[in-house]
């Protein structure tokens, strides 16, 4: 495994398809740490993808992606298993496993790992849920909790193994506004605690809210990188789109939709 | 047009077929090593054996009743009423006992580990595993395994013993006393019949669960998808059940 100095996640070139229909094409991007990050694009762009080739989760068709230096594309499971300890992910509908209670589900790790005793393991998940206000729901199965509560639960279970990078993939979405104010404090907590976040959401004043950069992808390519101030001044006709759809692009999206 | 699409169809058998073997060893070999997951395995055998237990039992006893009833009516004109319990014991045990509880399972927990796991894929809850660092080919297919190879057989067993049982109510209307009954069952029965008993469920329960579980864990498109997938775990384990029977039959008479 080739390693180097530099810290952070980059993907190079980093091209996927499925179905014969292309995700991305030459996509390159940096997550720095200590730089939250939100990534912006039309839904069924490809934002979700991208968490997931970083993970391992897919792979890609050429391209490298590096954590800390070293090429997950060379890696083993077991490899990537270590890697992953590096980052974790809320994902969009919170992914808590149905057949453990919440204590059980936020321990998860701690337990598949094995190295930590039964009182410890318990200590650390009730301290990961007074991280997210809910210690009282430690005994719950996830079909007694609401939208909300998942997700701060998917919140804590991605904190209890102490990653350096927290992902989350829409995480304010089909929250109400409490919910949604919630969820950023929590992010903005994460971010204090030295966590660095990187987030996919349609949602701007969460994405304002928590992060210092934004990357927008559009047709299966980066277009922009950048802060807050820069996108706003952005002449992209995409971007401006975006934020502000028009007729236009309505009928842009239309066309989308039945070109996929 | 249609030598391509019978093309397509058999590349894809042969993919699937693939999958479902590269599945199957990883599969075995994880039975060997740690982590064991006690817990999801105890929870899987009460899931496939238990809960299982009352349908088998019913299969079992019916159709017992209904191989005894058949065999009196032929044995009759040859006042050979006496053999009846030898003639249920040796169908029962080598070919409907096996079978018919096999199928009844592919039913009932093929279609319910699909289900279970494509609802987990489509929720992402596999992917969650797979990110905290599980193995989900050892928690998820292996756990499921090891129950499925002890509980099909002694499911058998069972539906064996109660189809015998059955058998012997019809029989006593026809005045046929316990002990007759029972002398009857050497006559017709040999150890390896036995041993096909055993050893047929347990290839088919190793047939419900990989095929269940690649099934299940290659669901795509939501809920729609599950449903797609638990109906082809269904047809195509009662259809691999059925013609695998008919190559282990042969392999038994082979070394007979």
């Amino acid at each position: 495994m080739a390693k180097s100095p530099e810290k952070g996640i980059r993907m190079e070139q980093v091209c996927y398809s499925v179905g014969g229909r292309t995700i991305l094409r030459d996509f390159n991007l940096t997550l720095e740490p200590g730089i939250n990050r939100t990534i912006l694009g039309v839904s069924g762009v490809g934002k979700t993808t991208i968490l997931k080739l970083i993970l391992g989760l897919l792979r890609p068709d050429s391209g490298s992606i590096t954590i800390d230096g070293a090429d997950i594309g060379r890696m083993g499971e077991r490899e990537l298993n270590r890697a992953r300890k590096h980052i974790s992910i809320v994902f969009q509908g919170g992914a808590l496993f149905d057949s453990m209670t919440v204590g059980e589900n936020v321990a998860y790790r701690l337990l598949e790992e094995g190295d930590l005793g039964e009182a410890e393991i318990e200590r650390i998940a009730m301290e990961k849920l007074g991280f997210v206000g809910l210690e009282q729901a430690m005994d719950l199965y996830p079909a007694e909790l609401s939208g909300g509560m998942k997700k701060r639960v998917a919140i804590a279970r991605a904190l209890a193994a102490d990653p350096e990078y927290i992902f989350f993939d829409e995480p304010t979405t089909g929250l109400d506004p409490i919910g949604v104010y919630n969820i950023q404090q929590l992010m903005l907590g994460l971010q204090r605690q030295g966590k660095t976040t990187l987030m996919v959401t349609h949602d701007m004043p969460t994405a304002f809210a928590v992060s210092d950069r934004f990357s927008f992808i559009h047709d299966a390519r980066l277009i922009f990188e950048g802060t807050r101030g820069e996108m706003e001044a952005s002449n992209l006709v995409e971007i401006a789109e975006f934020f502000s759809p028009s007729e236009v692009s309505l009928f842009k999206f239309a066309n989308r939709q039945e070109e996929t | 047009m249609p030598v391509r699409f019978a093309e397509q169809k058999l590349l894809f058998f042969l993919s699937e077929l693939q999958e479902v073997c590269i599945l199957s060893l990883r599969a075995v070999r994880g039975i060997f090593s740690r982590p064991l997951y006690y817990r999801e395995f105890v929870s899987q055998l009460d899931k496939i054996g238990v809960d299982s237990l009352f349908i088998v039992c019913l299969t079992g006893l019916f159709t017992g009743m209904v191989m005894a009833l058949q065999s009196l009516i032929q044995l009759k004109p040859f006042a050979a009423t006496s053999y009846v319990g030898g003639m249920v014991a040796v169908t029962m045990v080598k070919e409907l006992g096996p079978v018919l509880s096999s199928l009844m399972i592919a039913g009932r927990v093929g279609s319910a580990i699909t289900a279970e796991l494509g609802t987990m894929v489509v929720t992402e809850q596999v992917d969650a595993m797979r990110v905290e660092g599980t193995d989900i080919v050892k928690r998820l297919v292996t756990s499921r395994l090891k129950a499925m190879l002890i509980a099909m057989p002694l499911l058998a067993v069972v539906a064996d013993t109660v189809a015998l049982a059955g058998g012997y109510l019809i029989a006593a209307g026809y005045n046929i006393s316990p002990l007759m009954y029972c002398k009857s069952l050497p006559q017709f029965m040999r150890f390896q019949d036995l041993i096909e008993g055993v050893a047929k469920p347990a290839f088919f329960g190793l047939l419900i669960v990989m095929i269940a579980c690649r099934v299940g864990l290659s669901v795509s498109g939501g809920a729609e998808g599950v449903g797609v997938s638990v109906k082809r775990t269904v047809v195509v384990s009662s259809v691999f059940i059925l013609v695998s029977d008919f190559f282990i039959t042969k392999i038994f008479i082979f070394f007979r």
